[in-house]
C-alpha cells in the first residue's frame, strides 16, 4: 500500500514534469522540468530496488547531461520558441491520434498481464556490487566497446564544436 | 524476502513508461526549438529505461539494469555530440529553429 502511494506520487510528478516540458515555451524551463522528471524517475528506480541506477540517474542524467543542456542554452542565449504556421492539420490529427494510441497501449498492457507475477518492490538487490560483478564479468566486452564509443564521442564533440580556422 | 513484501502490478510501470515515451514523441514533433527537441529525445530514452528496470525487477534479472547503464552511456555520448552539432549549426545559421535549417530541401 505504501509503495502504491509512493508510485502514484512519483508517477504524477513524472507525468506533470513531462507535460510541463511540452507546455513551456522557453528552453530553460523545459530543461528544469526534465530535471524534475529525472529526479522522480530516480525515486521510481529506488522503489524497484535499483539503488545503483537511482544514484547514477541523479549523478549522470540530472547532474551531468542536464548541466550540459543548460550550459548550451545559456551559451547560445536561446530565447522564446518561435511560432510557426501551417501545423493545424498536424494538430487536428496528431492530438486525437496520440490519445487513441496511448489509450490502446495502456489497455493492452493492463489486459495482457493478467496479474501473473507482480513487481516486488522495496528490496534493494541492484547494489553497486552485484551490478559491477555482472558488468565486469558477463558484459565485459560491451563495457570495453562502450569506452571506445565514449572516446569517439569526445573527439567528435571537440571536432564539431571547434571554430573553423581561417 | 522479509515480511513486508509490497507489490504492485508490472503494468502500472509499463503504462507510465509508455506515457513518458508518448510525451517524448509529442515533444519531438511539436517543438520548434532544436534544444527542446533534443530534450524530448532524452525523455523518450528515460521512458524506455523505466520499462527496462521494471522488467528487471519482474524477472529478478540484473541484466536489465546493466542495459539501462549502457543506455545512459549512449545518451551521454549522444548529448555531447548532438549539442556540439547544435552549436555548429547555430554558428553558421544563427537560428535554433529546425524549420529554418533547410539548405538540403529542394
Amino acid at each position: 500500500m505504501v509503495h502504491l502511494i509512493l508510485f502514484i506520487i512519483f508517477g504524477v510528478i513524472c507525468v506533470a514534469g513531462a507535460v510541463n516540458l511540452l507546455a513551456q515555451k522557453h528552453p530553460i524551463n523545459s530543461a528544469l522540468s526534465l530535471v524534475v522528471v529525472m529526479g522522480a524517475l530516480a525515486g521510481l528506480y529506488l522503489l524497484l530496488g535499483a539503488e545503483f541506477l537511482a544514484a547514477i540517474q541523479v549523478i549522470v542524467y540530472a547532474g551531468a547531461i542536464m548541466v550540459l543542456f543548460v550550459f548550451v542554452i545559456m551559451l547560445l542565449n536561446a530565447g522564446e520558441e518561435e511560432h510557426t504556421h501551417g501545423s493545424k492539420i498536424a494538430l487536428l490529427f496528431g492530438v486525437p491520434g496520440m490519445v487513441v494510441g496511448s489509450v490502446l497501449i495502456a489497455w493492452m498492457l493492463i489486459h495482457s498481464q493478467p496479474s501473473a507475477r507482480e513487481v516486488t518492490v522495496g528490496q534493494l538487490y541492484g547494489s553497486a556490487r552485484s551490478i559491477g560483478q555482472l558488468l565486469f564479468g558477463q558484459f565485459l566486452l560491451p563495457f570495453e566497446i562502450t569506452s571506445v564509443l565514449i572516446l569517439i564521442a569526445i573527439m567528435g564533440a571537440v571536432v564539431l564544436a571547434r571554430r573553423e580556422s581561417q | 524476502m522479509n515480511g513486508t513484501v509490497l507489490e504492485i502490478p508490472l503494468a502500472y510501470y509499463l503504462v507510465l513508461s509508455a506515457i513518458l515515451f508518448a510525451c517524448g514523441v509529442t515533444g519531438f514533433l511539436i517543438k520548434r526549438n532544436i534544444i527542446t527537441i533534443f530534450m524530448a529525445i532524452e525523455l523518450m530514452l528515460n521512458g524506455v529505461n523505466l520499462s527496462f528496470v521494471a522488467f528487471a525487477a519482474y524477472w529478478h534479472a540484473l541484466s536489465g539494469q546493466v542495459f539501462v547503464f549502457f543506455v545512459m552511456v549512449v545518451a551521454a555520448a549522444e548529448a555531447a555530440v548532438g549539442l556540439a552539432i547544435i552549436i555548429a549549426v547555430f554558428r553558421t545559421r544563427e537560428t535554433l529553429n529546425p524549420d529554418r535549417v533547410n539548405l538540403l530541401k529542394l
